[in-house]
Formats: structure tokens, C-alpha cells, sequence
């Protein structure tokens, strides 16, 4: 490969067709490289939310061309688009979306038991691997409705984790969260960054976290400000 | 695709959700043993009714039918043969009622291997005279033995026995005849026949059908005794019935016979279509009301998956975020919708059997049915088939529009809205 782009759009543009036809992303041309810890920035309505569901492959409805990994995405069929969502892309929404039928170690593999690349007995290792770098073994026979919002949060991020991801995607992940739990995930995603050069891009309104990121990117009006 | 993933989320939502699963699979097992159950006990009626008659008609009758002339002396003349001729007023030709050359027909045919066996029997009507009253009636001269074993008529014998018509002059009457004509075994019943012959027989049973007509004016002796009654001789037969291994063939061999020995030959079929209607509506409305029991059901099942749906839309949400496709996710509803069928169903057919069990021995004794103690039930595993078959396709039909509709949820559209 002749560069380590892991995500990169041209020309991406997404309209609003309730109530009125309305142009929420113009025109972003954006990079992201590997390794890096992304922060996008915005008022609210400016269009960094809807760009980061755009980035995740999830939302198919706009123009302009997308490549992960430098695979171009844009056009591809539902299914080829999850799995590229298995294998490339973890998710951590401000909301943690815990399944509440599984306990915490079942919610974790799940998106590995998905992906099948690895067996059962590897995924529950490398599951409590995750749970542990993120303090939470011991919680990991637990019902997910046992665990407080912050201690969700995290087991939220080791299912994000779990399948080696390219790039983890946050849609304010802290936002639920207390100041503390909120440093807490905060510390968690800078360590993931410093120790396995894990590319991360999170949404977020919170300008301190957004401080203490790599990059900024800035967004008005479904524009990138430099 | 991962089926064992995808079965291991639906049995998960399942039990999340057990209250109502097992609400949905009741209604799936209500309608399959009702509908077993029904259309074993319809059945097993049919059955009765239909052996009530079908088990007294010879598979194929052979006989003299009181009619005109095929061959008309006009067709014989060459002058008009090739013209097509009307003949009115014609009149039918009395070729007697004896078959001719019965023995020799009765002996090659308890030798043709399609055929049980053969009862040759005289019919004739009579009077029955009781003091100055007078009843019309019928007298059948019967082979004991083949008529037994063709048409198990002890079984309808309610007092006596068949063999006691071997002794002379003896005679069995319809249990409606002898109340009307207030006799008892050992009295002596005289008979006139219609060519002005008188008898005495002495009664040695009643034979009790259930069918008031017939009981009213039937009556049994042997053929040795009827031929003599009449003022005929031993060789005097008027019907020659058989019963063959594959009764389905009745029609064919019955025109085969007719042809072979010349004489009129009547197949059960068309000498029973009524009942076969009769049988045939039953079905048709015992298989309809399980039918719509089953499909009440499925729309059991349409609410239930459907209101799950809502209820997991996170979940749904959360799947497609991490990789699970909108096929995947259509698996795990239908899915969820066959374990519902499948349960639901296996338990159908096992208390569709036990409601079967329970009809079988519900105690049915009418008089008019002596052979009859409880309730007919007819156990056939082509019931089971179908059962188990109709659940699987309501349930997978319910479930697939809900299905669908998950499938085609838009994360985006969820997460965003928190």
C-alpha cells in the first residue's frame, strides 16, 4: 500500500429531504491516517454526526466517493457493507446498546462469533484480554443490567475492539457520562492510541476532550473549517 | 452465513421474551390438536357411517336387472341398419331374476385370484303375516359362512346366532319386525311369498342394523330354506356377490364381469355415491375449521414477532452496526418464528393424539349401533404430516413480514434518535 490512509472521502455530499431538501454534508474532501486520534468538533447541526454515520458505511444515501483502507465503498451491497463494518470498524455510541440477553462477555464476542475469523476459545480469550486492559474482567460473567453507565461504556468499547477494528468510531461516547467515567473512557482511547496505534475518530461537543486529541476537525455548515 | 450465531440470538430474544413465546407456541399447539384431534374424529365418523354402509355392499354385485332388451329385433334387419332408429314404448323384458348357470359362474370365480370370496344369496319380497295383519318385507337367502366373512353379519346379529340358520326352516328378522309383530325367539312367523307360496319359519334371531328401514322389513335364512320358500331349485341364485383384496378396481372388474357373464353388474362405488359426497363434505369442513384455527394462529404469531420488533430496535440497531447484515438479521427473525412453529407445533401433535385418546374412549353406546362402544377416532399419520407441515408454514409466513420489516431497519435512523 502506498500510503496508510485509513479513511478517505472526495467530494462527499448528503442531503435532507424532511421537511425540506437541505444540504447537511457539502462537498467534504477528508483523510484520516492510521494511527491517528481524530476529534470532530461542530455545533450542533452542523453535520459532524451526520458525517461520522456516513464515514461508518451505515448511511448509503449521499454522493461523492468513500474508501476505506483504500477500498472504494461507495455502491456496495448491504451485506459486502457489513461485513466491511465487521471487520474494519468498531462502534461506540453515546448510548452503549448492550444486548440486555447477554451477559457481558457474550455481548464483547458477539461481533466476533459474527465475523468467525477466530474460534470461540480464541474470542473468549481475547475478549477477556479486552475486558481486563480496560479493568473489567471481573465483571465479565455479569447481565449487562448489573453494570453501572460507565462501566457499560467500556464494555462497549472492548466489543468495539474486539476484532482488531482499522479504525474506531465514537458518537460521543462520553456524553451519558459523568466528568470522571468520562476521563476515564477519555484515558482508555489515548492509551489504545499510544500503546497499539489504534486509529480512533469519536464525535464530540465537549471541547476539553476534543483538546487532548491529535487533530481537530472543525465542522460548520457541512463544511470542514482548516 | 453463521447459522448456529444466529440461532443462538433468536433462542436468546426467546427466552428474553418467555411469557410471550409461550403464549404465541399455545396458540400454534391449540390449533394443531384441534385440528388433529377434529379431523381424526371426522374421519373416524366418516369411517362408521361409511362402513355402516359400505361393509354390507358386496364390492361387486352380480345380477338380473329388470330391463329392455339391448338388441331390439329392428337392429337385427339389414335394411335399417345403418339408419339411426327411435323405438317408443318399449317395454322391459323379464329374463327372470335366476342368474343362469350360477354354479358354474360362482365356482370360476372363487377361482380368479382378485377375489376373497364369493356369497351367492336369493332375495325375494314377501309378506309377513301375523294374524290378519300383513307386512311387506324381504326375505335373503345367504351363504352363512361367505356372508359372514364378507360382511361380518354376526356382528349385527343381537340375539342368536348366524349358524342356528343351518338348522331347517329357520329364520333371522330384523329386530324392527319383531317388535312391530310382537315375536320372540322360538315363535313361528309365516310367510307369503309372491307367487302364492306359504311358509312356516321358526325365528331363531334378530338382527339389529341400526337403520330403522332396513331392520323393518329385512330378514335372513339360508339358501337351502329360501329356494325352498320360493318353489325353486337348488340352482336358483339371484345375486352373486364378491369382495376383491383392491377394492379401488371395483369399477373395472365389475365391467369386466358384465361382459364375461353377461349379467348386470353393480360396483360399491356407484351403488354408494351418496355416501362418498357425504363423506367428502365432512372433510371438507373438518379440514377448513383446522385450517382457519391454524391460520388464527399465524396471526398470533405476526403480533407477537411484530411487537418484539419494536421492542428491539436497539438491539437490531446494534447488530447491523457490528457487522450483522440485513439477511442476518431477517434469519434471526424467522427463525424466532420457526422455533415458535416447531415447539408449538411437535407439542400440537402430541396433545392431538392424547385429544384423540380421550375421544377414543368417551363412551358412545347407542342402540342403534351395537358393534359401536365409544367414540370413533381414525388414527392416521397423514394427519401428522399435515399438522406439523401447516404449523411450519403459518409460522415461517407470519413471521417473514415482521421479519422483513427488521431486515430492513435503518441503524442510523435508531441511534441517532437517542
Amino acid at each position: 500500500m502506498d500510503n496508510n490512509k485509513v479513511i478517505e472521502t472526495i467530494g462527499l455530499t448528503k442531503y435532507f429531504y424532511d421537511p425540506v431538501k437541505f444540504q447537511v454534508i457539502k462537498e467534504v474532501d477528508l483523510s484520516i491516517n492510521h494511527g491517528e486520534f481524530v476529534s470532530i468538533v461542530g455545533r450542533s447541526g452542523s453535520g459532524k454526526s451526520t458525517l461520522l454515520y456516513l464515514l461508518s458505511t451505515m448511511d448509503t444515501d449521499y454522493e461523492g466517493e468513500l474508501y476505506i483502507h483504500n477500498e472504494l465503498v461507495t455502491g456496495q451491497l448491504d451485506a459486502q457493507l457489513a461485513k466491511i463494518r465487521s471487520e474494519k470498524i468498531g462502534f461506540v455510541f453515546q448510548f452503549h446498546y448492550l444486548l440486555t440477553e447477554y451477559n457481558v462477555l457474550k455481548n464483547v464476542m458477539l461481533p466476533g462469533l459474527k465475523l468467525g475469523k477466530y474460534s470461540n476459545e480464541e474470542l473468549e480469550h481475547r475478549a477477556i484480554g479486552h475486558l481486563k486492559t480496560l479493568g473489567m474482567e471481573k465483571h465479565a460473567l455479569k447481565m449487562t443490567n448489573q453494570l453501572s453507565g460507565g462501566e457499560k461504556q467500556r464494555v462497549a468499547i472492548a466489543r468495539a475492539l474486539i476484532n482488531d477494528p482499522l479504525v474506531i468510531m465514537g458518537d460521543e461516547p462520553t456524553g451519558n457520562l459523568d466528568r470522571k467515567n468520562g476521563d476515564l473512557v477519555f484515558d482508555i482511547f489515548k492509551k489504545l492510541t499510544e500503546d497499539f496505534k489504534q486509529t480512533i475518530l469519536i464525535v464530540t461537543h465537549d471541547t476539553d476532550f476534543a483538546d487532548k486529541t491529535d487533530r481537530i476537525i472543525t465542522m460548520e455548515d457541512g463544511r470542514i473549517l482548516l | 452465513m453463521n447459522f448456529k450465531l444466529i440461532l443462538n440470538i433468536a433462542f436468546h430474544l426467546l427466552i428474553a421474551r418467555l411469557k410471550q413465546t409461550v403464549v404465541a407456541a399455545v396458540g400454534v399447539t391449540f390449533g394443531i390438536a384441534m385440528f388433529i384431534a377434529l379431523v381424526s374424529f371426522m374421519n373416524g365418523l366418516n369411517e362408521l357411517l361409511d362402513g355402516l354402509m359400505l361393509n354390507r355392499t358386496p364390492h361387486v354385485r352380480l345380477y338380473n336387472e329388470v330391463k329392455p332388451s339391448e338388441n331390439q329385433p329392428l337392429d337385427l334387419s339389414y335394411k335399417y341398419k345403418k339408419n339411426v332408429n327411435f323405438i317408443n314404448s318399449i317395454k322391459p323384458k323379464d329374463r327372470g331374476k335366476s342368474i343362469y348357470n350360477a354354479n358354474t359362474i360362482i365356482k370360476v370365480l372363487k377361482e380368479d385370484k382378485r377375489i376373497i370370496d364369493v356369497a351367492p344369496k336369493v332375495t325375494s319380497s314377501v309378506l309377513f303375516n301375523s294374524g290378519t295383519i300383513e307386512i311387506a318385507g324381504f326375505v335373503n337367502g345367504i351363504d352363512m359362512v361367505a356372508e359372514d366373512k364378507l360382511f361380518k353379519i354376526s356382528d349385527y346379529i343381537k340375539e342368536g346366532k348366524v349358524t342356528d340358520l343351518s338348522q331347517n326352516n329357520s329364520i333371522i328378522i330384523g329386530k324392527g319386525l319383531a317388535d312391530k309383530m310382537m315375536l320372540t325367539i322360538g315363535d313361528i312367523i309365516k310367510i307369503s311369498t309372491s307367487n302364492g307360496n306359504l311358509a312356516s319359519l321358526k325365528i331363531v334371531g334378530f338382527s339389529e342394523l341400526g337403520i330403522a328401514e332396513i331392520d323393518n322389513v329385512m330378514s335372513y335364512t339360508s339358501l337351502a330354506t329360501a329356494q325352498k320358500i320360493l318353489g325353486q331349485p337348488k340352482n336358483y341364485i339371484t345375486d352373486i356377490q364378491l369382495n376383491l383384496y383392491d377394492k379401488e378396481t371395483a369399477a373395472a372388474v365389475a365391467k369386466e364381469f358384465h361382459k364375461a357373464f353377461n349379467l348386470d353388474a353393480m360396483d360399491f362405488q356407484t351403488a354408494n355415491a351418496q355416501f362418498e359426497t357425504g363423506s367428502t363434505v365432512r372433510s371438507i369442513i373438518s379440514y377448513s375449521v383446522g385450517i382457519v384455527l391454524l391460520i388464527v394462529a399465524g396471526f398470533g404469531i405476526y403480533n407477537i414477532l411484530n411487537m418484539m420488533i419494536y421492542e428491539k430496535m436497539d438491539s437490531i440497531a446494534i447488530l447491523k452496526a457490528t457487522g450483522f447484515s440485513g439477511d442476518d438479521v431477517k434469519w434471526i427473525f424467522i427463525s424466532l418464528s420457526l422455533i415458535i412453529g416447531l415447539t408449538g407445533g411437535v407439542f400440537g401433535l402430541v396433545f392431538g393424539y392424547i385429544f384423540s385418546v380421550i375421544i377414543d374412549n368417551v363412551p358412545f353406546e347407542t342402540t342403534s349401533l351395537p358393534t359401536v362402544k365409544t367414540y370413533p377416532i381414525d388414527y392416521n399419520a397423514v394427519y401428522y404430516v399435515i399438522g406439523i407441515s401447516f404449523a411450519l408454514c403459518t409460522t415461517v409466513i407470519s413471521g417473514l413480514f415482521p421479519a422483513l420489516k427488521a431486515s430492513k431497519v435503518d441503524p442510523v435512523e435508531i441511534i441517532r434518535g437517542k
